[in-house]
């Protein structure tokens, strides 16, 4: 059987003897989501008894800070459909961009559409409530399947399809076995899910031992790596891109094909997300590029925001503010140069060009991913409409802008703007600003930005699912120089408004969080927001009574985790803070975008600390979410917000998924 | 005395009161955690009760939002399938039937119908649990199937 220790350290003592005499299954960590406090404490008996290890949590926020702040912490997710904070899919969404986890979803209703979502979204089970402990027994088959699909991605560089096909005859085999309940609706979503994935990887020719392919390491998207991903592909152009020719063009040793394509399919369901989005991050993205310097003021104005406006809300720290302003404007205040971001910042960015197309969706940044503010103006405008949402996405987006400098993935061709970005300092001003902005943009904003956050949050160690977010960022087609932008704000969002926007649905936080390198990178980097952001942004969270809140301190938070990159903690942490406190209102769901604004509004009070945060912080999860990202995320968000997310108003409005403005 | 628990218990699943789901419940009880299905019926009836109130004050504004009435209702009907209180169950169906029709008589009246099987369940089960304990827990802990 498999080994035990799925890869992780396999402390199954107990598992040995096991209920099933295979200590394989046992000590599954699983984080168990649902609003209902009966079905909760059931299921947790019922884990319990699975003698898996259970986290429970009543609410996605909190739930998403948890993934966040412990990216390798889970092995599965099961979550609720309908939950009151955040729609269970949107969650689904994020902790497959973010984490790369896979998620069980699980409902009263068995309609055949909700179902079909589920699918659709990436679900590798739908359980039928009530659900029975037979169904609970098998869930771990997917933890492998995962596992092992990415092992070989990984591991085979063109391998053939056979382990897939094994897989999926695996995977077909066990949920026959399964309970009904689960076999029933495993059968089409999982084997759906699987099979995409399957498909895409196009990975491993052997069978790989279960142990082995358990304990692969997976390939880290970093940020440069997923900008150098990002310029590929947007050099081919997205419709036709193939991993082969992206891979050759990306020129890495030690890449596959494999990896290239498992990256670009997530890539790919990012950009679709954004799809609305791109469109004005586009816009967004080229004006970025087009005078990197300048960026910021076209940008500004291509977007809406106001960093001002931001700056205004308070979201951004004052010092943020200026140079989120001076960036908006087009004159790269960037105080600090050397954002010391580390050179995933730099990715980050590019993510959070991608995230601050999303924000340009709502035009107020509610996608905008933190980056937003790196440009400046682009995302900015985003920000504004969550004060307190996209505060932290502009965050988190300023530090990116500062890698960006450093680093510039060769994706950012426009680094000139990477100057900007360098800056880090002005960047980050931009990317509070833009983080406010983005909170002023309806939740779509945060929404949007989750996925480019999410994006971040791969660079920085690994950014597997993240780094693709970025890339993704509809807009983002913009050469890198955009993406720094567009991730620099993005980043910023992402680390604040990641965490904010969608209070969970940062995606673009998750890239950051994701990296658990990067959290404690971040943290122990004085450069890095992260900690701070982090600590700020989840903080905010939790306080927060609406997820809007939470996602505007979110968006603090990373704006504040941009400025905290070393020099600019102060800043950052007051953009934290203010993240903190808005972040908590970005709690709300999905449409957290707005809180984000309330977070910018309150900009000088927001001021969350870190310390702060976390007591207030109702949505923790989000908020804490937030911090992670900026170390991450700050090169993301401010690449993501530079990507414009600008005009994506409209994105974000819808549930969350918005990012479908973006164009990638 | 334990032989007594098991009749009342069996009643109430003879009467459909519960259904199959609490049955898992016993189950899940053990040494470890004699008194879990009482701790999950508690749970419930309090977690629900905060549903009926909202359900209440709903009904009470007479604006009639049955889109926020349904969702309510989802809820509840989550949380009683998940216990095995069936017949709560069938009128948070119906419940959500009416809603989806835009009865709001129909919503009434159903809902009138709902708290008094909710009401009945509670007292049955607390009836239940008292005895049981008193019984000895593990004796009546596990029943078995």
């Amino acid at each position: 059987m498999v080994n035990p220790g799925h890869g992780r350290g396999p402390d199954s003592g107990t598992a040995a003897g096991g209920s099933n005499s295979d200590p394989f299954p046992a000590n599954l960590r699983v984080l168990v989501v649902d609003d209902d406090p009966t079905c909760l404490m059931i299921l947790e008996r019922m884990l319990m008894t699975c003698l898996y290890r259970v986290t429970k949590c009543n609410r996605a926020e909190i739930a998403l800070s948890l993934l966040r702040k412990n990216k390798n912490g889970f092995d599965i997710v099961i979550s609720d459909v309908h939950m009151p904070d955040m729609d269970g899919f949107k969650l689904l969404e994020h902790v497959g961009l973010e984490m790369d986890l896979p998620v069980i979803m699980m409902s009263a209703d068995d309609s055949k559409s909700v179902v079909l979502k589920g699918v659709t979204h990436g679900a590798v089970d739908y359980l039928i409530k009530p659900v029975r402990i037979e169904a609970l027994k098998n869930i771990w088959q997917h933890v492998v399947r995962k596992k092992r699909n990415e092992w070989n991605v990984s591991e085979h560089s063109g391998g053939s399809i056979e382990d897939t096909g094994g897989d999926r005859d695996r995977q077909q085999q066990h949920r026959e076995d399964a309970d009904n309940n689960s076999s029933s609706v495993n059968e089409g979503n999982g084997r759906s899910s699987r099979k995409r994935k399957e498909e895409e990887v196009d990975d491993q020719g052997d069978d790989k031992e279960d142990s082995s392919s358990l304990k692969k390491p997976r390939v880290v998207w970093s940020v440069e790596l997923h900008q150098q991903f990002v310029a590929a592909v947007n050099q081919l152009g997205v419709d036709k891109a193939v991993p082969k020719k992206i891979l050759e063009m990306m020129n890495v040793p030690g890449l596959t094909r494999e990896n290239v394509a498992s990256h670009l399919q997530k890539y790919r369901i990012y950009l679709r997300r954004l799809g609305g989005v791109s469109q004005h991050q586009g816009i967004m993205n080229h004006s970025f590029m087009t005078g990197q310097d300048q960026s910021f003021g076209p940008l500004s104005s291509l977007n809406g925001f106001d960093l001002q406006s931001l700056a205004v809300t308070g979201q951004l720290p004052p010092q943020s503010l200026a140079q989120l302003q001076a960036a908006g404007l087009g004159r790269p205040t960037l105080a600090k140069p050397g954002m010391s971001v580390s050179p995933l910042v730099d990715q980050r960015s590019i993510f959070n060009f991608e995230n601050p197309k999303i924000r340009f969706g709502d035009g107020h940044g509610q996608t905008m991913n933190n980056g937003n503010l790196l440009h400046g103006v682009p995302t900015g405008s985003h920000m504004r409409v969550r004060p307190g949402q996209n505060v932290q996405s502009s965050g988190m987006m300023l530090p990116v802008a500062d890698q960006l400098p450093r680093g510039g993935p060769s994706m950012l061709p426009s680094l000139g703007q990477q100057p900007i970005l360098s800056s880090s300092v002005s960047r980050r001003s931009d990317l509070t600003g833009a983080l406010a902005v983005r909170n002023s943009i309806p939740e779509t904003n945060s929404r949007v930005l989750p996925t480019t956050h999410s994006v971040f949050n791969n660079f920085p160690a690994d950014l597997p699912r993240s780094s693709f977010p970025l890339a993704s960022a509809p807009g983002i087609s913009v050469p890198v120089s955009v993406s720094y932008q567009e991730e620099v704000n993005s980043s910023d969002a992402k680390g604040g408004s990641s965490a904010a926007t969608a209070g969970f649905g940062n995606p673009s936080y998750d890239i950051f969080n994701d990296f658990p390198q990067h959290q404690q990178h971040n943290k122990n980097i004085s450069n890095k927001l992260n900690d701070w952001d982090l600590r700020n942004m989840g903080l905010v969270f939790s306080s927060n009574q609406d997820a809007a809140t939470a996602t505007a301190t979110a968006a603090f938070s990373t704006s504040e985790a941009y400025s905290s990159s070393s020099t600019q903690r102060k800043r950052r942490e007051t953009d934290a803070t203010v993240v903190g406190e808005h972040g908590q209102n970005l709690q709300s769901p999905s449409r957290n975008l707005y809180h984000l604004n309330h977070v910018f509004m309150d900009g000088g009070s927001v001021r969350v600390k870190s310390e702060r945060v976390a007591e207030t912080v109702t949505c923790p999860p989000a908020n804490t979410l937030f911090h992670e990202q900026y170390n991450q995320e700050d090169l993301m968000s401010a690449f993501l917000k530079q990507e414009g997310i600008p005009s994506v108003d409209n994105e974000f409005e819808f549930d969350g998924y918005s990012i479908d403005n973006i164009q990638v | 005395m334990q032989r007594e628990v098991a009749l009342i218990k069996q009643s109430l699943f003879d009467q459909g009161y519960l259904d199959e789901q609490f049955m898992e419940l016993e189950e899940l009880q053990d040494d470890a955690n004699p008194n879990f299905v009482e701790e999950v019926s508690a749970l419930y009836f309090k977690d629900s009760a905060r549903l009926i109130n909202n359900i209440d004050q709903a009904l009470e504004r007479g604006t009639f939002d049955f889109n926020r009435l349904d969702s309510y209702m989802h809820q509840f009907k989550g949380s009683s399938t998940s216990i095995g209180a069936s017949k709560v169950k069938a009128e948070c169906t119906t419940f959500r039937e009416y809603c989806r029709a835009g009865n709001a008589e129909g919503c009434l009246r159903t809902f009138q119908q709902l708290k008094k099987e909710h009401s009945t369940l509670r007292k049955k089960l607390e009836h239940y649990f008292q005895l049981a304990r008193q019984a000895g827990p593990k004796e009546t802990a596990r029943r078995p199937k």
